[in-house]
């Protein structure tokens, strides 16, 4: 089996899973408890929340944990909206669901959203973004870098820009980012920044959202107060745990890693180009995430191509996968101008930790015989 | 290496089964939805091809440990069965989208998917039976007669039934429901379908009142003679024998007879003046692939409808059925399908009654 879909997500990390042990077994706790076990699983979420703070460059207390990357983008989105639920937000046309979702709901509620556009590569037009800021803009929400075709986002622009027209917040959906570029949100002067544990080596369910101090949002969840408020409910102790764990330890490696994963991801890519002609690189001259590789190839359909991937022990995805599990063509690459029954024949790698090699022989290897095969009949 | 089958599954429990015995017949099994809109799929109550669907026929898969997977036909469904069946109520047609359906999507582009993934055999939830007896696959009703689906497979060639398997059309409703307990399904009791799945909360009149705005226009109920009875609420909204909605009330029940697009009539009748003798078809196909100049065949020209006898004649511009004895009535639009004892001979869509 190779697996080549760490941007969907990743094996826990033994780092990880040995911060999260005690959690599961000695340390039972309630974390809010004042008692001696209380204070032994409270330990363990102030040690994580501090190495996350470390892992981007934040203070401890700029970090809410959550129960995923989803939740933290939506604390963040939602959470400014409530203050000022008919005010004007901007994002872009290619973010992840959790957040384009997110804005069509303000929609829907009252609030008015402009979509920036990007260009071919997948990278945001900052001249529409500079146009669509307004006085009344609450937030900007713009990507770290694209999940689908690993388009890195010009942020730091991207905040100089906002904030010298307007007061508005910008938060950045970081799920991509973290471990595997620099990420630095003192550098970059993010407000918010939603992080997920289990794209990094860390367990399901669970999340950051980075709030820069004084950022004002109102929480999702109410209830015991945890989170200075801003998440209520127990901690999930162990996956905090872990996320720590693993937030720190990729962070630490992402320069490295990030080298061998882009060889890898080089090499899989000019393999492919030379084998199939017709084959096109998605997002190829933008800066992108080092371990991605998405590409189009004409001729095909994308759900046949993954299930036959899946038959050779290959595990990849394609395009954002819908509720129901089937394939639409990606609004990514739709944004990007991609012709849409072309958009249908897209394919995902991407590498991480373990990966090596073999993996990219099994793609390439694999790749052209089953397109080869699945032309034939069209 | 294992006998490969792909199995398209619904959710619902004959495609369960469907899968279930094609495993226990000793192929290696791929599970396959065909998920029929883009974007998120309509809840409507029939649940066809909705989020829940996908989600039953996912767990079915896991518990018969086979792989799933839902393919997008979002476009051929919409091009080859959605946009036909409107363009049919249009012309004061009774369309049916199982049948078209089975002609272009499933039988067709899943067929040609299926194939491409190396797969041996398609098989589906269908009543009905492939006899390979012979030197050539026959198509014929499944065995249990009160659930039988062939009528909607007429289309089907050899090429089509070679590599076509039924397998709940060896059983029973009662048998596959209790097969599907056996095997621990969630889905032995859900109840069946019978709704258009892609009329949302199967209210059909008030997707017509949508997709056939011009067909939706209240206008005259006249009689054979021209004389005004009544209002409709648009010739869409009926079908020939229909007796509710017609807003006449005379002593003698009357029923529909005729749809007039063109003059947004709707035509009505007593029962004894709805007499179907003959009737032309349009698309005329054979299991055999033959196409004989005449042929004496018992003709269903509706879903579960009776039989009649009759005989069908090649004409210049295709085929007529002349029916023995005067029928009931007959919608345009309906499927005409030749049987011989269970056998299913082929058919053609009604294009005209007279």
């Amino acid at each position: 089996m190779h697996y080549v879909d760490y941007a969907a997500t990743t094996p826990l990390v033994d780092e990880a899973l040995e911060a999260m042990l005690p959690y599961l077994k000695e340390h039972f706790g309630n974390p809010s408890s004042l008692y001696g076990p209380g204070r032994d699983a409270k330990r363990g979420v102030e040690e994580a929340r501090e190495q996350v703070a470390d892992a981007i460059g934040a203070s401890p207390s700029e970090i809410v944990f959550t129960g995923g990357g989803s939740e933290a983008d939506n604390l963040a989105i939602k959470g400014a909206a409530f203050r000022n639920p008919k005010g004007h937000f901007i994002t872009t046309t290619i973010e992840h669901h959790a957040v384009l979702d997110t804005a069509e709901w303000l929609e829907a509620n009252g609030a008015e959203v402009t979509y920036v556009p990007v260009d071919s590569d997948g990278v945001i037009d900052l001249n529409a973004l500079e146009q669509a800021l307004r006085p009344d803009t609450i937030l900007v929400s713009v990507m770290a870098a694209n999940n689908e075709v690993g388009a890195i986002q010009p942020l730091k622009k991207v905040v100089e820009v906002v904030k010298s027209k307007s007061e508005a917040l910008v938060h950045t959906d970081a799920v991509q980012a973290l471990g595997k570029i620099p990420f630095n949100v003192s550098e970059i002067g993010v407000d918010l920044a939603a992080f997920s544990a289990h794209k990094v080596g860390g367990p399901k369910g669970t999340g950051a959202l980075f709030v820069r101090s004084k950022t004002k949002i109102e929480p999702l969840i109410h209830g015991g107060g945890q989170e200075r408020g801003l998440r209520s409910g127990t901690h999930n102790v162990a996956g905090i745990a872990g996320l720590g764990a693993a937030a720190l330890v990729s962070a630490k490696e992402a320069e490295q890693e990030g080298d061998r994963l882009q060889g890898l991801r080089d090499r899989l890519q000019s393999e492919l180009e030379a084998a199939m002609p017709g084959l096109t690189v998605n997002a190829a001259k933008a800066e992108r995430l080092p371990g991605l590789l998405s590409v189009c190839i004409p001729g095909i359909q994308g759900d046949s191509l993954l299930l036959m991937l899946d038959r050779a022990g290959i595990c990849a995805s394609s395009g954002s996968a819908c509720q129901s599990g089937s394939l639409d063509p990606s609004h990514v690459l739709v944004a990007m101008g991609v012709d849409k029954k072309l958009a249908f024949g897209s394919v995902r790698f991407t590498f991480g930790r373990r990966s090596t090699d073999a993996d990219v022989d099994a793609v390439v290897q694999t790749l052209p015989k089953v397109v080869a095969k699945l032309r034939r009949i069209h | 290496m294992k006998r490969q089958a792909v199995v398209a599954m619904s959710g619902g429990v004959d495609s369960s089964v469907a899968a279930a015995l094609m495993k226990e017949d000793g192929y290696e099994v791929t599970g396959i939805m065909l998920k029929l809109w883009s974007g998120e799929a309509v809840n409507n109550e029939s649940g066809c091809c909705s989020v829940d669907a996908a989600e039953d026929a996912r767990r079915v898969a896991q518990v018969l440990d086979i792989p799933f997977y839902v393919l997008n036909f979002a476009d051929e469904f919409d091009r080859r069965v959605v946009s036909p069946w409107i363009h049919a109520y249009r012309s004061g047609r009774t369309p049916n989208p199982c049948v078209e359906c089975n002609r272009n999507v499933k039988f067709a582009a899943l067929l040609d998917r299926a194939r491409s993934y190396d797969a041996d055999v398609m098989a589906t939830g269908h009543y009905a039976r492939v006899d390979r007896s012979g030197g050539h696959p026959k198509l014929k009703r499944g065995k249990d007669s009160g659930k039988d689906q062939s009528y909607v497979l007429y289309m089907l060639g050899r090429s089509e039934l070679a590599d076509a398997a039924f397998p709940v059309g060896e059983y029973s409703k009662t048998e596959i429901r209790s097969i599907a307990e056996s095997l621990g399904l969630r889905t032995a009791q859900k109840p069946e379908s019978q709704e258009i799945c892609f009329v949302p909360s199967g209210d059909s009149h008030a997707f017509l009142r949508e997709t056939v705005p011009d067909g939706s226009i209240p206008g005259p109920v006249v009689d054979d003679d021209g004389t005004v009875l009544g209002t409709h609420h648009g010739f869409a909204h009926y079908t020939p024998g229909q007796r509710r909605g017609l807003g006449v009330a005379l002593g003698k029940p009357l029923y529909v007879k005729e749809i007039r697009p063109r003059l947004n009539t709707v035509v009505v009748a007593h029962a004894g003046d709805l007499q179907v003798n003959m009737l032309e078809l349009e698309g005329t196909t054979f299991v055999s692939g033959e196409s004989p100049d005449e042929l004496r065949a018992s003709v269903m020209t509706r879903y579960r409808g009776p039989e009649a006898a009759a005989t069908l004649v090649r004409g210049n511009s295709g085929y007529s059925v002349m029916f023995d004895e005067p029928q009931g009535p007959v919608a345009p639009g309906q499927a005409a399908v030749f049987y011989s004892d269970d056998e299913v001979l082929g058919g053609g869509t009604i294009s005209s009654t007279h």
